[in-house]
């Protein structure tokens, strides 16, 4: 298993990371290990297995539908990069006016 | 004797004697922490004037005669637990200027015992290595000997502990976090049954292997901790609504009878001399002690590995999408358009060994290889966890080493990941399965210190800390510490 370059391009846009040309040949080599590591799954016979996606089978509790938190915005945005009238401030997404 | 030398429960019962005072007691602790700790760097923030106003206030309520339950007593925090006002970093530039908003379950359940908070302490970048050398801010070093690492993630928390800088330490285990640090700093470290302990305000790394535990300088002390950790919180949907028992008095029952598996396979496996002749040292020790002896079948312990990274990191590639630079952490300069806002303030936010696994779990879950990864290592999840169904058949624990060998030096395994991820190779497993572990102190080789994993049955950390416990009462490895 290697990764090519393309493939490495579009892991890195699919998780929102830039990761600079001259970074990819030693990123590609430390991945292609990590990924021959998985090679050993496939001796494993699992035809009759059910995949196990959590150690606790139990079903998942549910509560009523009603607020429990108080309002903390301001507090909550304290920590934020950038916030204006209590809001979150990103460059511009949508097209238009200024 | 100086008073770090006392062990958690020595000095509750100083303090309940009147013996020393807790402000006396974090003083202490807060000076050596001063003295010592620029070398070690095992704390990333220290609240000194927290835990004296903490200490004053555990004072009166014993002036008063109202104590609370562990009063007074200095612990330290691992930087993956929010606390409410505290700078929260998770070891990452990302959360560097972070003040959690509110507590996690852990650190306010230990506060309303009475607690005094020393500080956070430094961690792998959001609990990813096993060496502290992964995170923002500097790598710790091993208090036995400075060349080598503490282990990791809890790399600091364990450090503290074994250099005196606090008498205990909270700590998360996701794949051997809390028992691989244990071992390499000879201490007593438990990760509890998944769900035992609460998650909320924990900060995510894997969200179906994260557990809290301790890490400590005898199962004693992590018998009173466990006690102030453990139970139900309706704030975390997989925390497990069943009854805690009393750990002290768990630890008090005797071992006479104890049926102790040894996995085959695992010992068929190369390991050093010294690591074989350690562990059947501690195997014949346990035999004395009036524990029964019996070989157990791992068929699939092999896959343990490439299932635990096919899964950590799919989880954690979900886990840290909201690292995105817009409600809270880093945020690049000047980004130009929305997509170069995430894309940048990811680059420059994070590591490269938690961009590593980020890129590994989202290759493991993009269509495509969906199958072929994420869910192929799910069904072996499931072979691994019917072998331990099988062997607590039989037996009532399971013993190994918790790690390869004694430390290694900085640096040493830095370049080669697969290297690094070795060193989980004996704890992994019981994450896989949400059991308990727990490692403690069984000798030691040219200096360093060695360790010892006992995994139990799912909600059995009593046995774990009971075996713990007599193995402490005819040995004396846990009682060694480093001169720092």
């Amino acid at each position: 298993m290697s990764l090519s370059d393309k493939e490495l391009k579009e892991i890195a846009y699919l998780a929102r990371i830039n990761i600079d040309k001259k970074d990819f040949p030693a990123l590609k080599a430390e991945l292609d290990q990590i990924l021959n590591l998985f090679d050993k799954l496939n001796s494993a016979d699992t035809d009759k297995v059910e995949a196990m996606s959590h150690p606790l089978n139990l079903s998942q509790p549910t509560r009523k539908d009603v607020v429990t938190e108080p309002d903390q915005r301001s507090k909550l945005q304290a920590s934020a990069p950038l916030v204006k009238s209590g809001l979150f401030i990103v460059p511009k997404v949508i097209e238009g006016e200024n | 004797m100086e008073l770090h030398e006392l062990t958690l429960k020595e000095q509750l019962e100083g303090l309940k004697s009147s013996s020393f005072t807790s402000v006396e007691l974090t003083e202490h602790y807060l000076k050596r922490i001063k003295k010592i700790d620029p070398e070690i760097n095992s704390y990333i923030t220290i609240t000194e004037d927290l835990a004296l106003s903490q200490a004053k206030e555990a004072d009166t309520r014993y002036n008063n005669k109202n104590p609370l339950d562990l009063d007074g007593i200095p612990i330290a925090h691992k930087d993956i637990f929010c606390t409410e006002n505290i700078l929260t970093t998770c070891g990452s530039k990302m959360l560097s200027d972070f003040i959690a908003p509110y507590s996690s379950t852990v650190v306010s359940k230990f506060i309303e015992k009475g607690t005094v908070m020393l500080g956070k302490t430094n961690m792998d970048e959001f609990a990813m290595g096993s060496s502290n050398e992964t995170s923002y801010f500097g790598a710790v070093k091993n208090p036995w000997n400075k060349e080598y690492v503490p282990g990791g993630s809890s790399g600091g928390s364990a450090a503290c502990v074994a250099a005196g800088l606090a008498p205990a330490a909270t700590a998360t285990d996701t794949g051997g976090s809390i028992r691989q640090p244990a071992a390499l700093c000879g201490l007593t470290g438990i990760k509890p049954t998944y769900g035992r302990v609460s998650r909320y305000g924990m900060i995510a790394f894997a969200s179906s292997l994260d557990q809290g535990g301790v890490l400590t300088r005898s199962a004693e002390d992590a018998a009173i901790l466990m006690n102030v950790m453990s139970g139900y919180d309706p704030k975390d949907s997989t925390s497990l609504n069943v009854e805690v028992p009393d750990f002290s008095q768990e630890i008090g029952k005797p071992i006479s009878g104890l049926k102790i598996g040894i996995p085959i396979e695992l010992f068929e496996q190369d390991m050093p001399d010294y690591v074989r002749k350690n562990t059947n040292e501690a195997i014949d020790i346990f035999k004395e002690l009036g524990a029964e002896i019996k070989e157990i079948s791992f068929p699939n312990i092999d896959l343990s590995l490439p299932v635990y990274y096919v899964l950590a990191p799919a989880e954690c590639s979900a886990n840290l999408s909201r690292y995105d630079g817009v409600r809270y952490g880093y945020r690049c300069e000047d980004p130009k358009d929305i997509e170069d806002l995430y894309m940048r303030t990811r680059e420059e936010g994070f590591g490269s060994e938690v961009k590593r696994r980020i890129l590994i779990g989202t290759y493991a879950l993009s269509a495509g290889f969906y199958d072929a990864y994420y869910l192929k290592a799910q069904k072996c999840r499931q072979l691994i966890a019917n072998d331990f169904s099988e062997a607590f058949n039989s037996v009532d624990v399971i013993l190994s080493p918790t790690t390869p060998g004694t430390s290694f030096k900085a640096g040493e395994k830095t370049n080669d990941p697969i290297e690094m991820y070795l060193q989980d190779i004996f704890t992994i497993p019981a994450n896989l399965a949400g059991l308990p572990g727990i490692s403690f102190p069984c000798g030691n080789h040219k200096d360093l210190p060695l360790g010892l994993q006992l995994v139990g049955n799912s909600l059995e950390e009593g046995k774990l800390l009971m075996a713990a416990h007599h193995f402490q009462q005819t040995t004396n490895w846990h009682k060694d510490m480093p001169k720092v």
